[in-house]
């Protein structure tokens, strides 16, 4: 019974790992930058989802309010790729890990002007409700989160599998110059994929500050994200989602099971294994080069 | 207008290109000696600051700009040097052993560890570093029997040959203590550079392939790389150990790591001087803000209240800006400024052109 009721907490955080995941490898598969910033950039979601919703702010209901942040932060990361990051396309990425940290570190420097750095917490219709199986019981924003995941994933496999602007992606991500040859425009696309990585990081803030408080700092969780990234391999959208479960799950049982102060290092401990023996991930997507 | 004559090989692998250069060296070093007897103590302690963080990044810059490997995680070894240095001064080892010690340690640790991390490359390497990082922070609250866990460690002044060194008590002592050591690690590096081992470096950072076809042992010279700039990392943190006094797992946080990284970009990609510049711009940063803000309520009377991360937001800032637009750092921007001067009139706008570059993918190999 313990064990699935840790299951259960594991696997809402697992999602929201997933999803912020998700917006990494997004961006990785369809233009090779690996973007620092994703976790800002949730922080960011969360934080105007929030000036949206909250009473002490525009007091939206939860919905609209919601969904306008998520066009707003769609119009920014869109914004984001179109003026700043497409002046150093086609350098080495190490140049694009720094300028993504760089824009993470602004990104956290103007939150913090402008909603201060003490812990806010989001207003949701979810806070409070629980609901219960048998002597199973989980928290209404665990169910939410997860029911979101699902759709999103869903959602997400739809749009790239059936949609021309999706299948456009893929080819994108699969080569450029074919791609372009073909008559795609792949720097709008570029763009379009980064607005996309946007609107699911502030989905992901959503539901983090549903369960919880966030702060300016809450960015550095992109960090962790990153591990689930890592494990499932940059190059596959499913391999991060588990990704994000493996690391979700594995740190409330690490935190049950270890010593205090083992737990926290599990994720990475976990990253570093799957780096060493695999190193492209779990699920990875190599394409040996024929000569 | 100067014109250097190449008559021999040599003069490529010079220590000084010319004797003109020699002097304006020269007369650096002079400056920097002469600093304890023209700045009060407030802002030698700031020029000192600025000498340790430029030996973390000398050693940071071996690593990123002459081997071309990314590592998120150098603060891991610069609290490795710190708490090494601390931990053999408190069992009694004196501090002329116990420093040299630390940052051997430093890099031994740092050579075994790129053993099985250097397999990985481009993104995946600076992804392993950042979480070695990561897990160093735990590992320190978590050995607190060594290292004092939470609370940390407090710093015992330093003796050597009798002659006390304490960062507050004897603060010029202190100065010309690390000047020695960054000025001998300089030396040692532009050494390096100029020997078949540092030439070896260049060549994996501009192609593995082409490097390992002319007979350079890729992983040999990769984990040496990582060694020597461990080593030197660690030396620095044995001297931040002394000049912060106490110091616990906090101080060498991911951050830092972070800031490390943007420092030498900031300073100027593969290039000596680039180490400097970097850590003139980060140490000098948060007083010149401070000054500025007080300038700024004296000329209009509005008193600013201190914006928390204002500095880390500004060097983000600056950073954008050069990696948008000088990618080669302050170090490229001052080289474009001499060439100016140097070849006087002929000076042409394109001369520094970049190349244009293309997407080279990791996906395939």
């Amino acid at each position: 019974m313990e064990v699935i009721q840790l299951l259960l907490g594991g696997l809402a955080n697992g999602c929201i790992y997933g999803l912020v995941a998700l917006g990494f490898v997004l961006i990785y598969k369809a233009s090779e930058m690996v973007n620092f910033a994703q976790g800002d950039m949730m922080m960011l979601g969360a934080m105007l989802a929030l000036t949206f919703v909250n009473h002490d702010y525009l007091g939206w209901p939860f919905v609209p309010g919601v969904l306008a942040a998520m066009a707003v932060m769609g119009v920014l990361s869109f914004a984001l790729d179109k003026f700043v990051l497409r002046h150093i396309f086609g350098q080495p990425h190490f140049a694009v890990v720094i300028l993504t940290i760089a824009i993470g570190f602004v990104i956290r420097f103007i939150a913090g002007v402008i909603w201060g750095h003490e812990p806010l917490s989001l207003e949701n219709p979810f806070a409070g409700k629980s609901l219960h199986f048998g002597g199973l019981v989980m928290g209404m924003e665990d169910a939410a989160a997860i029911l979101m995941t699902i759709v999103l994933t869903g959602g997400l496999y739809l749009f790239f599998s059936r949609t021309r602007l999706g299948v456009s992606m893929q080819a994108s991500s699969q080569n450029q110059i074919a791609a372009y040859y073909m008559g795609i425009p792949v720097k709008l696309v570029y763009s379009v994929v980064w607005a996309l990585a946007g609107i699911l990081a502030t989905v992901a803030g959503v539901m983090f500050a549903s369960k919880g408080t966030i702060d300016p700092s809450t960015g550095l969780l992109g960090i962790k994200a990153f591990a689930a990234a890592v494990i499932g391999g940059f190059g596959s959208l499913p391999g991060a989602l588990a990704g994000g479960l493996i690391v979700g799950i594995v740190e409330p049982f690490a935190g049950r099971y270890l010593l205090a102060g083992y737990s926290q290092i599990a994720p990475y401990a976990i990253m570093l294994v799957v780096l060493i023996v695999a190193p492209n991930g779990l699920f990875a997507q190599m394409i040996k080069k024929k000569v | 207008m100067r014109i250097l004559f190449k008559r021999s090989y040599g003069v490529d692998i010079r220590l000084f290109a010319d004797w003109q250069t020699f002097a304006w060296y020269a007369a650096l070093f002079a400056a920097v000696l002469a600093m304890p007897f023209v700045l009060d103590d407030y802002y030698l302690g700031e020029v000192t600051y600025v000498l340790i963080f430029s030996l973390a990044g000398l050693g940071l810059m071996l690593l990123v700009g002459h081997t071309g490997l990314v590592s998120l995680g150098h603060a891991a070894f610069l609290a490795t040097g710190a708490y090494m240095d601390v931990i053999l001064i408190e069992r009694g080892v004196p501090f002329i052993l116990a420093l040299p010690l630390a940052g051997l340690f430093s890099g031994v640790v740092g050579a075994i560890i790129a053993i099985p991390v250097l397999r990985l490359t481009g993104i995946y390497l600076a992804i392993a570093t950042m979480a070695l990082a990561i897990i160093t922070e735990d590992i320190i609250v978590l050995a607190e029997p060594v290292t004092g866990g939470v609370i940390g460690l407090t710093t015992p002044p330093i003796e050597i040959f009798g002659l006390e060194i304490d960062r507050y008590g004897t603060p010029k002592l202190f100065f010309y203590l690390c000047l020695a050591v960054v000025a001998l690690v300089t030396l040692f590096y532009r050494n390096l550079l100029r020997s078949p081992t540092g030439r070896a470096f260049t060549a994996i950072r501009d192609s593995e392939v082409s490097a390992s076809s002319l007979g350079i042992n890729v992983a040999v010279y990769k984990t040496l790389s990582f060694g020597i700039s461990c080593f030197f990392t660690g030396l620095a943190g044995g001297l931040l150990a002394h000049y912060l006094g106490a110091f616990n797992h906090e101080t060498f946080l991911i951050i830092t790591s972070i800031l490390l990284l943007m420092m030498v970009v900031v300073g100027g990609m593969g290039s000596i001087h680039g180490a400097f510049f970097g850590a003139i711009v980060i140490g000098l940063l948060p007083p010149a803000i401070t000054i500025l803000r007080e300038y700024f309520t004296a000329l209009t009377g509005i008193r600013m209240t201190a914006i928390p991360g204002l500095d880390t937001g500004i060097f983000a800032v600056i950073l954008v800006m050069f990696i948008l637009f000088e990618p080669m750092g302050i170090y490229g921007r001052w080289l474009k400024i001499r060439t100016f001067f140097q070849i006087f009139p002929l000076y042409r706008k394109n001369m520094f052109r970049r190349q244009k570059t293309f997407l080279k993918t990791e996906r395939m190999r």
